[in-house]
């Protein structure tokens, strides 16, 4: 089937193929292996009244490239834009529910697959490399540094302390069924192929608001350079203040919860996150995190941000959740089952 | 009257007509002129907070016992002069009813109970303080309670993509005053802790109007044909926070609603 459907895409395909191409100087520019770091060409950057650069607008991350690189591609950092039309073509002429080596789909991984994705406007047409980066983490590696043995100690205890318990309560429900901490309001803010992923991003003197459509979550970060909250206010999303280096927007965030564990953090995690808008329609995104209790060496990944349309909808998670109730209420269901059974 | 001072229509416009213009403006305008924003808008950046017991109950009303008896004068209701213009809400009969009944079981049905988005105007006067980030295309409004939030588009007014609990807000600026236009408002929320109600026909024009440096006036007129028998208003001052290094801090209440919501659905310890 995958075959015929191959020759039958052929002109298509040749299309695609002629519009990547078409693309490929773009891409090549903002991600080339010798700039450590991205650069704006000075001049053509649009700038707020007080001069600095204005980043407005709503933006999206999607793209194929996966967070962690691919084991058979060994320290490869980059693809040939060859290579990147190539895999583009595979995967917009793939089947639903197919694994394709090198590319993160979202909802139309094959472990994700739960509805017929074309019922909701998924169009594998649309899937895109933003980058000719084999993974969105940076460097020889590649992929997020092993876990130290301390951090893999702390989620085990946790993880044996919930074993059996994980329908007692909402308590036991992870933060993204509660509505407390969807997976993409996470930060530092990573991407799939084909969520949700719209950013609106409005500044003001002396901040800049970062509002992520996901369960509405925003920042409001003050670019003054104030200090940190007192380390004895955590939040879920931490506390994050600003400052610009140049034409970049550097937003430093630390005073996390225990619980928001990005990756399996520690409450130490200390995320430094760039943005650079790099042309009219893309801006790059580079973070950094650190935490000495969960792994050895700090890591960085890097995500083109593409202007996109809005609207930007009201996410209301929590106001419709109806998941927690439903899942413990089967949970007292079968309580009371086998309670019977066992008299 | 709807007076737009565009930038772009002063320039082709004769002295003659600049200065009626402005003539008018400062006869509806008080008497306080704001700093401006680098696009020469009024500048209302800043953190702000209602001090009244509007939340409590928009109308007047006097002290009362709390709804937790047991805890003492902990939450027990302050008093309000209210913020009802004419102190009336002008109720339908049926919806009058309905409000008493609200007022009757409010710890069960009052939706800031359960910590959802507090729609508008509710979020305005709601005890936690709230932040404008003000730029020449949109004026972005955060709001501790819930992280609660809204883009006030200031272009050319457009239309809702779908009903929310925040609604669509269409803003502009009559002279000093920015004026928005909030629609497509969800029928589930409410105006305050004593049952005060709307549907989902509600309309409010909210006009956010500074009156010194640290002060703005707000009011809100409100309309909802299925509701009330006419529009009404209320208004009220809102005041900056002046601390130095004031922040709004993360108020994510869910996890403080959860016991009231699932807490009867926990497993039943054994023995």
């Amino acid at each position: 089937m995958g075959r015929r459907l191959l020759a039958s895409l052929a002109a298509l395909a040749a299309v695609v193929l002629i519009a990547l191409l078409a693309q490929a100087p773009v891409a090549g520019q903002a991600t080339s292996p010798a700039a450590n770091a991205p650069a704006a060409k000075a001049g053509t950057l649009p700038r707020t009244a007080d001069g600095k650069p204005d980043l407005q607008g709503i933006w999206t991350d999607n793209t194929l490239t996966p967070f962690e690189r691919p084991k058979n591609l060994g320290t490869k950092e980059f693809y040939t834009e060859q290579e990147v039309a190539d895999l583009t073509k595979r995967v917009r002429e793939g089947q639903q529910g197919e694994r394709i080596e090198g590319a993160e789909l979202g909802a139309a991984n094959p472990q994700a697959v739960r509805y017929d994705l074309e019922l909701y406007g998924f169009d594998r047409n649309k899937l895109r490399y933003t980058s000719t980066r084999t993974s969105l983490i940076v460097g020889p590696e590649g992929v997020v540094p092993p876990m130290l043995p301390q951090a893999r100690e702390r989620m085990a205890t946790r993880a044996a302390k919930l074993k059996g318990h994980e329908f007692d309560s909402y308590e036991q429900r992870s933060l993204s069924e509660r509505c407390l901490l969807m997976g993409q309001e996470t930060i530092p803010m990573t991407p799939a192929a084909n969520e949700g992923n719209l950013l609106q991003i409005v500044q003001g003197p002396g901040y800049v608001t970062l509002l992520h459509e996901i369960d509405h979550s925003t920042r409001v970060i003050p670019t003054d350079g104030r200090p940190h909250l007192p380390q004895n206010i955590r939040q879920w999303q931490g506390d994050s203040v600003g400052h610009w280096e140049g034409d970049t927007l550097v937003v430093d965030t630390t005073n996390f919860t225990s619980l928001t564990a990005y990756r399996g953090s520690s409450e130490n995690l200390h995320l430094i996150e760039r943005f650079t808008r790099t042309a009219d329609d893309t801006m790059i995104y580079r973070f950094t995190v650190e935490d000495p209790a969960t792994w050895a060496t700090p890591w960085t990944a890097e995500i083109p941000w593409k202007k996109t349309k809005g609207p930007v909808y009201e996410y209301a998670c929590h106001e419709g959740n109806t998941m927690i109730s439903t899942i413990l209420r089967g949970a007292r269901v079968a309580d009371e089952e086998a309670a019977k059974k066992g008299k | 009257m709807r007076i737009r001072l565009r930038d772009s229509v002063i320039p082709g416009t004769t002295a003659a007509v600049f200065l009626l213009l402005a003539a008018i403006s400062s006869a509806q305008a008080p008497s306080y002129r704001a700093p401006r924003t680098a696009d020469g808008k009024p500048n209302l950046n800043g953190i702000w907070q209602a001090l009244n017991a509007a939340n409590w109950d928009l109308q007047g009303h006097a002290a009362a016992k709390g709804p937790a008896p047991l805890l003492g004068a902990l939450f027990a209701v302050p008093p309000g002069l209210g913020v009802v213009e004419g102190g009336e809400i002008p109720y339908l009969p049926a919806a009058a009813a309905k409000k008493k009944q609200n007022q009757a079981n409010w710890t069960t049905l009052d939706p800031e109970a359960k910590c959802y988005l507090p729609g508008v105007p509710r979020a305005t006067y709601l005890p936690y303080p709230f932040q404008i980030v003000q730029s020449p295309q949109n004026v972005l409004m955060s709001y501790e309670y819930a992280g609660a939030v809204r883009v006030v588009n200031m272009g050319v007014a457009t239309k809702a993509p779908a009903d929310s609990w925040m609604g669509w807000s269409n803003g502009h600026w009559e002279g000093d005053t920015l004026v928005i236009d909030v629609t497509s408002l969800l029928d589930s929320t409410w105006f305050d802790r004593a049952g005060n109600f709307h549907s989902d026909a509600l309309h409010v024009v909210e006009r956010y109007t500074p009156r010194s440096a640290d002060t703005l006036l707000y009011e809100a007129t409100i309309e909802d044909p299925k509701v009330f028998s006419r529009p009404w208003k209320i208004s009220m001052p809102l005041y900056r926070h002046v601390e130095k290094d004031a922040r709004l801090l993360e108020f994510k209440c869910v996890e403080f609603a959860e016991e009231l919501m699932y807490g009867s659905l926990r497993k039943k310890s054994s023995n």
